[in-house]
């Protein structure tokens, strides 16, 4: 039996629990290695005077010490992918543009002496003026970053879709509303490292790292590197700390520590502690966002007007400004809303600069469109679910274009929406909101619809770019997966992919996609996805993010191994004497449709093409070693009017909630949360509903806890995992999942992504249930008792000075 | 009390996971360093050094600690137990079963912490219920799962060893 589809256990867990890991801070290093540790600047915004190194040197034990001058001598600056003069090099060089940024590396015998070391540095900084905010940072007397950009405005561009202007002219109603949404970063509880080693012989550098993807990145590092790609090795460890996308954010260090290793003339390991990773590895964007809906009486939306200023901290880091663009296409969400104008600009502020970051531009832009369908529906006395229905794309106008370009690819979402309200017990939860209300207490009901975007298409950051621009630049569409499906002399399988996991269980998923068309246990799958670019075959598109992995890596497993049966159909056909399309596969036997008892051996089969090629049959080739490649056809790059398709395929989400908040404290309790998914075919559905309780968990942080906070200066005031609150079991409440799944034909094997819907969804849903208890117009998250104490009570007055 | 040199670096003997081990220290040395990279034990893990993520926590004569709050010194002559000695011969203990049956760990970072916590406290908490398994976790962080499995696993192995003492 296909164990495909069911909630077998993960063959990473056992040596998991048994403390067998292997993450990048176990690996094994080579005698003599380095141990490096980072030098920070201190100030947010700072001229770089000088720096002397000359006691760090002295101090026994200490290799060396590099600085920008080093990364001058041997690397470039970052490309960017907006055509700007911004220069950003792996260590600062001049000047320093946020807290946390890289001044200097000590390599030294062990970490301890590192930091002794760093404490011997002696750098002169002249202070500038600095600026947070991305409203600020536009003003006429805002301190530029970038002198040679000349403006904190890096990027800004304005679209159109349908007829928006007439379609508002047209409108019973406009209902508009401002949101900020804030930084925050999905912390991984294993920070970042690396092991880095140059060869001088041949010029090339060794990368160890647990980076995630996407490999768009590598040819950035390696032409920062100035080396040819292939003597930039990058490869991967087998196991993962978690990332949720913040992995990423290894890159820049990469190369630093590459310098490092080079100067050092030995490898360098680097292992980032928590207060770096909090202060400067990276972070979501901050996002403002106004957005104003065209609205018929009956709560029907026929436009949407977004402005949307997007703050990607210091330095545009590839892939950004991705975070803006990741979700364009479907800007209208789950709806059908045919007309749409949109204002994107991108600003650099004094912060540590952004990256990928579970949901990716998702939690943002639907903090704004739910928040805006709440407004709807309380601006005009409707029913925020009759709203949020009677504008839902409709089953039978699958797959839909929506206005920007985005194929919602399959689905029913009113269909899915019913189903959540009813087995969630939704009425229920009204008469429970009625009765507390009828007790004085402060209760609200929140709803949430999204559609969750995953397998992105490589070109859909293009439409940052004027289609002039990118005529000139040349097409970048599709994403390209990989999976290789081998089978050895005793008939064992090997699968290797391009999926570089980061804790998800791909192992075991991929043992059972090739399990199922293999007709063998998922025991007898051996995985193995440690990734090595030198070696592996892989794409731009490779790495673990925007849900790749069960679309797109799980679909090429799968069509590698269907490539291996149909070879073995073919050789076992001779001895069964039946067609080839009649050979089926069992329980690790082969054997004819309707003739199970004369059956073979899968092991003897596979042995006979390794020991046997004279006796295969005509044109079939000696060879037991499938890779397949698979790129969605609909991944086309932007078109000449903006409309980009983003991503290969769209699940739905609905959730809906109950909150109380307490009077006295502000506090928000979440009595109860439904989340209903339509997310494709299921591969393994306990690992599906871990990634939802999961991203679950960090979207409840979001939604009350934190946030990288700093201050008007500049400062950055969330430094330690108790000032950055993370939910512990206390505060994340199990919520109810509900599945009305349909499989997609816009996959191989008919999944869609799942991990990061409810990042999208739940802030905002929780978000809406408080307005809701609170009767308020405006909320901005984290839904901190402090805030929520002024929307109750006004805000504090400052006590009188003695 | 014995007086330890700052400058150099100290023996420290101790008992990990029922046998004898020992490597070099300085005093300022932390003990997730010492089991991590002196002793190569690297089940325990590090998630911020400062004693809020409880990935490294270890039992020190059989009460959990935070490894990276505790300095290698101070485990001299002690015992020390972590999470490679939970399996006997490879095979997972029933604690260890029921986190893989429940999908309580993605990533299995924290796992380690969690699972040294929960061997200690559940041999003077035999019968606890929800509120308490998840008051026990609120020491550790997990970012992957969302707990839902962790506290599913805590209450069945608690269950299952209350079954097998029998009443
Ligand atoms: S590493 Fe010790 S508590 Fe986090
Ligand atoms: S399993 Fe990844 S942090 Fe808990």
């Amino acid at each position: 039996m296909s164990t495909l589809g069911t909630a077998i256990e993960r063959v990473e867990d056992a040596a998991l629990l048994m403390g067998r890991g292997r993450y990048i801070d176990d690996m094994p290093v080579a005698p003599g290695t380095g141990h490096a540790a980072i030098l920070r600047s201190p100030h947010p915004h700072a001229r770089l005077l000088s720096i002397d190194t000359e006691a760090a040197l002295a101090l026994p034990g200490v290799h060396a010490v590099v600085t920008g001058e080093d990364a001058r001598a041997w690397s470039t600056p970052f490309i960017v992918s907006v055509r700007q003069p911004m220069e950003h090099w792996c260590i600062a060089i001049d000047r320093v543009r946020y807290a946390g940024e890289p001044v200097a590396i000590v390599v030294a015998e062990d970490r301890y002496r590192a930091e002794d070391a760093l404490a011997l540095i002696d750098v002169r900084y002249e202070p500038l003026d600095a600026v947070v905010d991305p409203e600020a940072t536009l003003g006429a007397d805002a301190p530029v970053l970038h002198e040679k950009v000349g403006s904190n405005l890096v990027s800004e561009r304005s679209f159109r879709y349908g007829e928006p202007e007439a379609a508002f002219e047209a409108a019973a109603h406009t209902v508009t509303t401002t949101v900020r949404y804030p930084r925050n970063s999905c912390t991984p509880i294993e920070c970042l490292g690396l092991i880095a080693a140059y060869d001088p012989g041949e010029d090339a550098y060794d990368v160890l790292s647990h980076f995630q993807g996407p490999l768009t990145l590598h040819p950035v590092m390696a032409r920062a590197l100035k080396v040819p790609g292939p003597r930039f090795r990058l490869r991967s460890v087998p196991d993962s700390g978690g990332s949720f996308g913040i992995k990423q954010a290894v890159f820049p260090l990469i190369v630093a520590m590459a310098l490092a290793a080079r100067k050092a003339a030995r490898p360098v390991k680097w292992i980032e502690d928590r207060l770096e990773h909090l202060l400067a590895a990276t972070s979501a964007t901050n996002r403002m966002t106004r957005i104003e809906a065209a609205v018929e009486a009956d709560g029907r939306i026929a436009s949407l007007r977004l402005d949307q200023l997007e703050d990607c901290g210091a330095y545009l880091r590839a892939p950004e400004p991705a975070t803006l663009y990741r979700n364009h296409g479907n800007l209208t969400g789950p709806y059908c809303i045919p007309h749409l104008a949109v204002n994107n600009r991108v600003v650099v502020t004094n912060k540590t600069p952004t990256g990928l970051n579970r949901g990716f531009g998702g939690p943002q832009l639907y903090y704004a469109l739910e928040r805006l369908m709440q407004r709807v529906a309380v601006t005009l006395g409707l029913d925020p679910l009759d709203v949020i229905k009677r504008n839902l794309v409709p089953a039978d106008a699958m797959p839909y274009r929506a206005a920007a370009g985005a194929v919602l690819d399959a689905g029913d979402f009113p269909a899915t929406l019913d189903h959540g309200a009813r087995e969630g017990a939704l009425d229920a939860l009204r008469v429970r909101r009625d009765a507390a209300r009828a007790e004085g207490r402060l209760y609200g009901i929140g709803f949430a619809a999204a559609v969750e975007s995953s397998v992105s298409n490589m070109g859909y950051i293009t439409t940052v770019l004027s289609a002039e621009e990118r005529r000139k630049a040349g097409p970048k569409d599709g994403a390209v997966s990989h999976a290789t499906v081998a089978v050895d002399p005793l008939g064992a399988v090997t699968v290797t992919a391009d999926s570089i996991p980061q804790g998800q269980g791909h192992r075991t998923v991929l043992a059972q996609v090739v399990g199922d068309a293999l007709g063998l246990a998922p025991a007898q799958v051996t995985v193995a996805l440690e990734h090595d670019t030198q070696r592996d075959p892989w794409s731009i598109a490779a790495g673990n993010y925007s849900s790749r992995f069960s679309g797109a890596v799980a679909g090429a497993a799968h069509l590698a191994a269907v490539r291996v049966r149909e070879r073995l159909a073919r050789i076992a056909s001779q001895q069964l004497n039946a067609r080839p399309e009649d050979v089926r596969f069992e329980q690790g036997r082969i054997f004819a449709a309707g003739n199970p008892g004369n059956d073979l051996d899968f092991r003897r089969v596979a042995s006979l093409v390794h020991w046997s090629p004279g006796s295969l049959p005509d044109g079939v080739p000696p060879a037991l070693r499938e890779t397949a490649r698979w790129t969605p056809p609909q991944l086309t790059p932007p078109d000449d009017d903006d409309r980009i398709n983003n991503s290969a395929a769209y699940s739905f989400i609905f959730d809906f909630c109950g909150v109380e908040v307490d009077r006295a404290t502000g506090a928000v309790a979440i009595d109860r949360y439904v989340t209903t998914h339509d997310t494709g075919r299921r591969l393994n559905p306990a690992l599906v509903d871990g990634q939802i309780r999961g991203a679950f968990a960090h979207a409840v942080g979001a939604a009350f806890y934190e946030e990288l906070a700093y201050s008007e200066d500049g400062s950055f005031l969330s430094g330690t995992l108790a000032d950055y609150l993370v939910p512990t079991a206390c505060e994340v409440p199990d919520p109810q999942i509900l599945h009305r799944d349909i499989p997609t034909p816009a996959t191989p094997l008919g999944a869609k992504g799942v991990g990061e819907g409810n990042c999208m969804t739940t802030p905002v849903c929780l978000a809406n249930a408080a307005a809701d208890a609170l009767g308020v117009e405006s909320l901005d998250l984290p839904l901190t008792p402090a805030r929520i104490g002024d929307l109750i009570h006004g805000p504090e007055s400052t006590p009188p000075r003695p | 009390m014995k007086r330890l040199d700052r400058e150099s670096r100290h023996r420290v003997a101790l008992t990990l996971n029922g046998r004898e081990a020992n490597g070099w220290a300085e005093p300022r040395m932390l003990l997730s360093d010492f089991l991590r990279h002196e002793l190569g034990a690297t089940g325990t893990h590090v998630g911020c050094e400062h004693g809020v993520c409880g990935a490294c926590t270890v039992r020190l004569d059989g009460a959990p600690v935070r490894a990276c709050l505790t300095l290698a010194v101070q485990a001299d002559g002690r015992r020390v137990d972590t999470v490679e000695g939970l399996a006997s011969n490879g095979e997972l203990n029933d604690l260890q079963k029921a986190f893989r049956r429940h999908h309580a760990l993605q990533c299995g970072f924290c796992t380690a912490g969690i699972l040294m916590s929960l061997d200690a406290w559940l041999e003077s908490n035999p019968a606890p219920d929800e509120g308490e398994v998840r008051a026990l976790l609120s020491g550790h962080l997990c970012r992957c799962t969302g707990y839902t499995g962790i506290v599913a696993a805590a209450l069945d192995a608690a269950e299952a060893r209350r079954r097998e003492d029998g009443p």
